[in-house]
């Protein structure tokens, strides 16, 4: 690891401001990601702003019809809520399977989605769910937040504050995990809404990170059951594929966690 | 503590240090004003080195001193070595490529080291590492071995045209082309055994501390062998003569044979402690391990096995590559012959069997013994080879293994192995039922219901271990003689240390060792230590591996104890006027038969040391070293059955039942025996399901992190169902055979005869990945349905 200088933030503001001031400042969201590439010396922040201290940035409430959680949530706090388990429990069951219990307990919900890795478990549940991102600066649809591979529409100095989720009638997320790093090969998040809308998102296989499966999607809202997505295959040739698996695989994937989680949402 | 003799489940002595954070590693040390060392490694897989610019890096703040391979060379220090010499079958010796701790003109792998920084601290060393320029130009380079001895291959080393090492082969030729003219059957497979990477959990770390005034070296290292460590490091490597350097092993975090060898990057701190004058402390990254730690396994052979009539095998043909990497590991060359190719008559009565193995330098980490070491390669290969034929010719994989069991001892093998003792079909038995095999139709059906595909596989598996009769390896072409020493010292208050050469780093050797003692002397475990790793205090002893130390270095302490015996009766006779032959031993006492005279151990110790009343003649006290030199390998054996569920939908492999029934002769402590066991079927399962080692086209290694490379982890195994069958070992004073590498050994061809039976296709490689699985059974639906 290189030099570098620990902030802690006691506001957003004050956050935003301290990375302002630095030569070339990281947040530090719990640094389950951040501090291993740093050791291995493949990133070397001047400093660091830790946001996981925030008061008004942590905990988890209900809201006007939507859960919000405060960016600097620990992910083993949502797998716990009980708010969440009853209401969402596809993000409980998410969230508790999230690396192990060390990270659980360190990595953020804002954190993790403001990395945006194309293998993270969080964003199949924004999109979703078709939550929405409270920043610093503004709110944006979780769509409109993932840009790509690790990449967002935040600004070097917008961290974010909240997620909301709206509540659904079922939801249950479906995640086949790479055997060694136990990111998602293919995680399959769905939701179907009192309107009778549903989203399918995906994440871990997709080339850009997590995309939406609309022709899951339209089947389900016609059909909510695991076999009115068992004869749908997503197009191999925007997977992912690497060592641990070809797009092929990682296409026949998407379909089986998307059946799996269809039937785990009932 | 209890005293808790031979068979005794004592909790392990050591753990106490090990749970509560007292353990002390070669990095927690810490000499006086000690630096640290960075490696500049080669970012290529083969490489030209045009120029190394030490400039910037060498007036960086806290920089000693920038050293590079030249200063290496011009001050003398030697070589790497290989220490066992092998003969090709046209009776030239092995071709060996020069190997230099820090390399001057041609890399070889990616991660070789070029050049080394010491500095005030571990940041300042690892800037001015990153700061070091070093000009490359490319060469072609080539991973795979089948592919090196290829006619457009990259030349690796001069010395070894064509890449080829050697051209060995064991057996009768002749005899094996007959079998196979007259086979009624005959069945052929390609087989590889994956590469894999040891992954012990403390990394490799050195501290070496020059002491200028006594021209003396210190070294700290993370070695199975520190006394083999000082022998190479002052015979070939002209580091220090013997007594100017002292090696020191303290607590080990695992070896699984990774640690055997003579690294680089220890001999470059302590010539570099000498250089700049200060101990000099390096502690390997865990991408630096995957890098250069060596690797294990790496064959791909073609076999052909010939049956007759009646199903019995008259005939084996072998022909194998062994990938050996970029350099000749200190004992690469015994693992894919002497320690693979005896083993191929596996628990088999086979008359005539001719193995072939070419061995091939590639642009890889060097490959040398990994737990197994040969025995696994052999094991996965005929128990392959045995399942298939089985399948092939109609009978049950159990029947056809007993159609063709050795059943008299001793058993003269084809190739060199004499079994001594063995009960196989007591294991297979055995493993059977505890597997329940005839309910697995049942079981299947049910699967299916659930939509799973079941499968179950047989591994019959034999090693030898007990390494090994100095004679008989000398004469293949060891460098050294594989005996083990001992000394029992006994203190004037009764208690009593162990000094052994062999080397605890997870056997549990201060436990089953002093297991020993309490077993002789009625004494309690507390009373006794065992000293070992530290070649000021131990004699000299050949180290941990091979699943050695319970049947050599507990020979050894046995035949030193034997010594301490017998003088401490002679006292005891003297002490209480009693005959010798009537001195009984028994709970911490000296008695005399028949009487109630007796004398307690102390007593008689404490005499020893007085000496102010011994026998006529007798010189005072009570200390006896012994040197076992085994007089034949050992033989565990046992059978292993594996139980797979595999989702048809994604491939995945779920272990739902393994049984592992064994044969390790006399068990000093069942719950170590188990431990090993559990570990090395874990090592196994990671082979078997998981570990990939995967190189990129131009040699990068793509799986260097744990990111990528999967290590088995606790919900990857299952309950282990486990069992053991004595037959005693004839060779050895305790009837020992070893117990440590057979897990490993015996597992991954149970694994894969399992999922290719769930599957129906018989065309899997190593690890068998999911989508491999996925693959093959869509391939096996789509033939079924044509």
């Amino acid at each position: 690891m290189y030099e570098t200088t620990y902030h802690r933030a006691g506001s957003a503001a004050d956050a935003a401001r301290m990375i302002a001031e630095s030569e070339d400042g990281k947040f530090l969201g719990g640094g389950q990601t951040l501090l291993p590439t740093m050791k291995q010396r493949l990133a070397a922040p001047s400093d660091l702003v830790d946001v996981t201290k925030i008061a008004d940035m942590k905990g988890i409430r209900e809201e006007g019809g939507q859960i919000v959680i405060g960016a600097a949530t620990a992910h083993a706090e949502v797998a716990a809520s009980a708010v969440i388990k009853s209401r969402l429990p596809g993000l409980a069951t998410l969230a508790g399977g999230i690396g192990d219990p060390a990270v659980r307990h360190m990595g953020t919900i804002g954190g993790s989605i403001a990395n945006n890795d194309p293998a993270a478990d969080y964003p199949a549940a924004l999109v979703g769910l078709g939550a929405s991102v409270t920043t610093s600066k503004r709110t944006l649809s979780a769509e409109d937040f993932f840009t790509g591979m690790f990449d967002t529409a935040l600004d070097d100095d917008e961290v974010v504050v909240s997620v909301s989720f709206p509540v659904a009638e079922k939801t249950a997320y479906a995640k086949y995990p790479n055997p060694a790093s136990r990111y998602a090969m293919a995680g399959v998040f769905v939701a179907r809404h009192g309107d009778g809308s549903v989203r399918v998102a995906v994440t871990g296989a997709g080339q850009s990170g997590v995309f939406r499966a609309e022709d899951m999607e339209a089947a389900l809202a016609a059909n909510w059951s695991p076999d009115a997505v068992a004869g749908i295959s997503v197009d191999s040739g925007g997977m992912l594929h690497d060592v641990h698996g070809s797009a092929h695989y990682r296409a026949n994937l998407v379909t089986v966690m998307a059946k799996r989680a269809v039937a785990a949402a009932g | 503590m209890a005293v808790e003799g031979i068979g005794a489940r004592a909790l392990r002595k050591e753990d106490k240090r090990f749970i509560t954070g007292k353990g002390r590693y070669t990095d927690d040390i810490v000499a006086p004003g000690m630096g640290y060392a960075a490696f500049v490694r080669s970012p290529h897989a083969h490489a030209r080195i045009k120029s190394i610019d030490t400039g910037a890096a060498s007036v960086m703040p806290g920089v000693d001193a920038v050293l590079t391979g030249d200063q290496l060379v011009g001050d003398g220090i030697g070589n790497i070595i290989c220490g066992w010499m092998i003969h090709s079958k046209d009776g030239s010796p092995m071709k060996m490529g020069g190997w230099r701790a820090l390399e001057p003109e041609v890399v070889r792998h990616v991660g070789q080291a070029v050049a080394v920084v010491v500095a005030d601290t571990l940041a300042q060393a690892r800037d001015a590492a990153d700061a070091v320029v070093v000009d490359y130009e490319e060469l072609p380079s080539v991973t795979n071995a089948v592919a090196a001895l290829g006619p457009d291959a990259p030349q690796i080393h001069p010395e070894a045209e064509g890449n080829l090492i050697f051209d060995w082969e064991i057996g009768d030729e002749a005899a094996v082309n007959a079998a196979f003219e007259n086979a009624a059957h005959v069945t052929r497979m390609n087989i590889e055994n994956n590469r894999v990477v040891p992954n012990p959990m403390e990394p490799r770390a050195a501290l070496a501390d020059y002491n200028s005034a006594e021209e003396h070296f210190t070294l700290y290292t993370t070695s199975q062998n520190p006394h083999v460590a000082r022998l190479v490091l002052s015979a070939f490597y002209n580091i220090a003569p013997e007594h100017k350097l002292r090696v020191i092993a303290p607590d080990v975090g695992g070896g699984f044979g990774a640690k055997i060898y003579i690294y680089p990057e220890e001999m470059v701190c302590l010539w570099a402690s000498k250089r700049v004058n200060r101990p000099v402390k390096w502690a390997c990254d865990r991408t630096e391990a995957f890098l250069t730690d060596a690797h294990g396994r790496d064959h791909q052979s073609e076999a052909e096995l010939a049956l007759d009539s009646d199903n019995k095998i008259i005939g084996l043909r072998v022909k194998t590559v062994a990938n050996l990497g970029a350099y000749m590991s200190l004992f690469s060359s015994s693992v894919p012959t002497y320690l693979y190719a005896t083993l191929l008559s596996g628990q088999y009565n086979i008359p005539a069997i001719h193995a072939n193995v070419k061995a091939v330098y590639t642009n890889t980490t060097p490959v040398d013994a990994y737990r197994g070491a040969g025995r696994p390669e052999a094991t996965f290969l005929i128990e392959r080879m045995m399942e298939t034929a089985a399948r092939e010719v109609g009978l049950s994989p159990a029947e056809f293994r007993r159609r063709n069991f050795v059943r008299s001892f001793p058993h003269q093998t084809p190739v060199i192995m004499c079994y001594d003792a063995g009960d196989y079909d007591a294991t297979l038995d055995a493993a059977m039922s505890a597997a329940d095999y005839d309910g697995f139709a049942a079981r299947k059906a049910e699967a299916a219901s659930r939509g799973k595909l079941r499968g179950i596989g047989i591994s019959c598996y034999i090693e030898a271990c007990g390494i090994a009769p100095s004679a008989a390896v000398g004469s293949l072409g060891a460098g050294v003689g594989l005996w083990e020493s001992a000394e029992v010292r006994v203190n004037p208050v009764g208690t009593i240390e162990i000094l052994t050469g062999s080397h605890s780093h997870g056997q549990g050797h201060e436990t089953t060792f002093s297991q020993l003692i309490c077993e002789r002397f009625g004494l309690d475990s507390d009373s006794v230590s065992i000293v070992h790793g530290d070649t000021d205090k131990v004699q000299f002893g050949m180290g941990t591996y091979g699943s050695r130390s319970g049947a050599v270095g507990m020979s050894a302490i046995v035949k030193a104890l034997d010594k301490v015996e017998a003088k401490a009766k002679k006292i005891a006779a003297h002490l209480m006027e009693a005959a010798e032959g009537d001195i009984q031993i028994e709970g911490g006492e000296l008695k005399v038969a028949g009487t109630d005279k007796k004398l307690s151990f102390t007593e008689v110790a404490l005499a020893a040391y007085t000496a102010h009343n011994l026998p006529e003649g007798m010189e005072p006290g009570l200390k006896e070293g012994a040197f076992y030199d085994p007089t034949n390998f050992t033989f565990p054996a046992g059978t292993y059955v594996c139980e797979v569920e595999i989702d048809p939908e994604t491939g995945k492999t779920e272990i739902v039942n393994f049984v592992a029934a064994d044969d390790f002769g006399k068990i000093i402590n069942p719950m170590i025996v188990e431990g090993q066991v559990h570990g090395g079927l874990t090592q196994g399962i990671g082979q078997a399901l998981l570990e990939s080692v995967t190189y990129g086209e131009n040699g990068q290694l793509l799986t260097a992190t744990y990111m990528d490379y999967a290590m088995p982890r606790a919900d990857d195994v299952p309950s282990f169902n486990l069992s053991t069958h004595e037959t005693l070992c004839p060779g050895n004073p305790l009837g020992i055979k070893g117990c440590g590498e057979a897990g490993a050994i015996g597992s991954p061809p149970a694994i894969i005869n399992a999922i290719t039976d769930a599957i129906g296709n018989n065309d899997l490689t190593m690890p068998a990945k999911p989508e491999k699985v996925w693959a093959l059974y869509q391939s096996s639906m789509k033939q079924a349905a044509e």
